[in-house]
């Protein structure tokens, strides 16, 4: 489905934040990908969107060099990614982005499960804009759901879904990805901290410093993980308490 | 009316081969077709050019139409249209203009509308502009709206220059009595060398009037925009003003928003942002898969939809 082989990323100020990332994303399952704070989680979440360019490596989806294919291209393809930070439009409605990322007009029953899914009521939000009057965790949800929603997505990359959502439409979040992994055959790759979201996962990796550390089945992966350092959900082998930030 | 009218018509005012209720087309300084409803009276100015449109229709609402169209260059319109909306009375006037040039001499349409508006009447006034043509010449319009509304009346003026149009300077003014309430929406798009100047001045002078005064602009290739708002408020009311710019090219935008706060309850608000398309804009769209381009469009038409 997915290889990254030997990736490498610098910032424009040349600080290297990927330091040769391999990794392959197993076809039709789960992946969380976690880690410390600062460790190149969202920088690898970008480069395979095609947000960020990297300077060393390369990157192979479903057979095909994708290593300096646009966004655009990635997006058409079947790479859906999902902003930790949502962006805001003056102008475009909840409607028109879900029906972008659906490439048609979409009917108001579809609309409302989708937005239900997110644990959004569609008659209250299918024609606002979505700007600044909307909250945090309101246009997560919408984010979320322009991406559950991209048409022909084989691969849909979620960048810390749950952040600044409420537990009750994160239980939502929850199942919409049981539900993909248990009907479809879309892959997921979900950047996340969240122990509820690794219990979900088939695989887990944990990125440090730029390198993969640890990738294997969640069965294997997690209990290390969780073990000795369930406050702050750390792997307990590559960072110290003094070093942890999570959340 | 001749070919081009009937496509400046469809551009601005959703002409699709007649009218339904009353109706004045002028083309080219000229009425061309006109009819009056039961409850809306269009009938010619006597002094000056232009049409007094007298509208009564208090239990349903009606529409009137009062498009306006210069087909060719060297047509220098000026029109007096004068509405009198009787106390109660419930109206849409759709109120657009088109000027179309393939000469090198300019053409232009200025239209003065003046509204009266009565206690608690409710008008909703849509206007489109748009140049259409190959010719050299410039494409002008000048609008100039002046509204006076009585007691708890309600004006919602929607508003919008398509493209085309070389330059025009819009010029509204509105005094609101107690209780009344107007709401304007304008949205402009300029592009090559085209300039635009729109100045709105509103005096709240009666206890709980309101102004909810939004102008949107977009100034593409060397386009020039000068907006300027002034906002009073004499006594306990609430106005709220906000521009927004985006830029794309060398275009410029300047936006003066002015308040003035005559009295301890007014309460009165303004913003204002001018950028360009913000980059995580088109890049959320690209992940949608729209190009770079299809993605600036697309925010271009939702930011003046």
């Amino acid at each position: 489905m997915l290889e990254l082989k030997n990736i490498h990323w610098k910032t424009p100020d040349g600080e290297e934040i990927l330091k040769g990332i391999d990794l392959n994303v197993p076809e039709g399952k789960l992946t969380v990908i976690t880690g410390p704070n600062g460790g190149g989680k969202t920088s690898l979440a970008k480069v395979i969107a095609g947000l960020y360019e990297i300077s060393e490596g390369s990157i192979i989806y479903n057979g095909e060099d994708i290593t300096h294919m646009s966004i655009t291209d990635r997006s058409r393809k079947g790479i859906a990614y999902a902003f930790q930070q949502p962006v805001r439009f003056k102008g475009l409605s909840v409607r028109d982005l879900l029906e972008l990322s659906g490439e048609e007009k979409l009917p108001e029953d579809k609309l409302c499960s989708m937005l239900s899914t997110v644990g959004l009521c569609a008659q209250e939000y299918i024609d606002r804009e979505v700007d600044a009057s909307l909250s945090g965790g309101e246009s997560k949800r919408i984010e979320i759901a322009t991406v559950l929603n991209r048409k022909g997505a084989e691969l849909l990359v979620f960048d810390e879904p749950e952040a600044g959502i409420d537990l009750w439409s994160f239980s939502n979040l929850i199942n919409a990805f049981e539900a993909i992994k248990k009907n479809s055959s879309r892959s997921l790759i979900i950047i996340s901290h969240q122990e509820r979201i690794m219990e979900i996962a088939d695989y887990v990796a944990v990125v440090t410093d730029g390198r993969i550390t640890t990738f294997g089945p969640k069965e294997e992966v997690l209990p290390g993980l969780l073990s000795d350092n369930r406050q702050c959900a750390c792997p307990m082998h590559i960072t110290t308490k003094e070093n942890c930030h999570d959340e | 009316m001749n070919e081009i009218t009937e496509k400046l018509l469809a551009e601005v005012s959703d002409y699709k081969g007649e009218f339904k209720g009353a109706y004045n087309i002028r083309e080219d300084s000229g009425c061309v077709a006109r009819q009056s409803s039961k409850h809306i009276k269009i009938t010619a100015e006597k002094d000056k050019p232009g049409i007094h449109i007298h509208i009564s229709c208090k239990d349903e609402q009606e529409s009137v139409y009062i498009p306006a169209c210069v087909t060719h260059s060297g047509v220098h319109d000026v029109v007096y249209n004068d509405f009198i909306v009787e106390d109660g009375a419930d109206v849409i006037i759709v109120a657009g203009c088109g000027v179309h040039s393939d000469g090198a001499e300019e053409a232009s349409h200025n239209g003065i509308h003046r509204f009266l508006i009565g206690k608690g009447a409710k008008v909703v006034y849509k206007e489109k502009h748009i140049g259409t043509g190959k010719g050299t010449g410039e494409r002008n319009i000048d609008p100039v709206t002046e509204v006076e509304m009585a007691e708890d009346s309600y004006l919602e003026m929607d508003t919008m220059q398509i493209s085309g149009v070389s330059h025009s300077k819009r010029s509204t003014k509105a005094r609101l009595a107690a209780g009344a309430k107007l709401i304007i929406r304008e949205r402009l798009l300029t592009d090559k060398d085209e300039k635009v100047s729109s100045d709105f001045d509103v005096s709240m002078d009666g206890d709980d009037s309101a102004v909810d005064l939004v102008s949107r602009s977009v100034a593409k290739g060397n386009s020039f925009q000068e907006y300027h708002s002034v906002i009073r408020g004499n006594c306990r009311c609430t106005g709220h003003s906000e521009c927004d710019g985006i830029l794309a090219g060398n275009g410029i935008v300047n936006a003066a928003p002015e308040l003035h706060a005559g009295n301890i309850d007014a309460s009165l608000i303004h913003e204002a942002a001018i950028g360009k398309i913000a980059g995580e804009q088109i890049i959320k769209l690209c992940t949608l898969g729209l190009t770079e381009e299809e993605a600036e469009q697309k925010i271009i038409e939702g930011f003046l939809k």
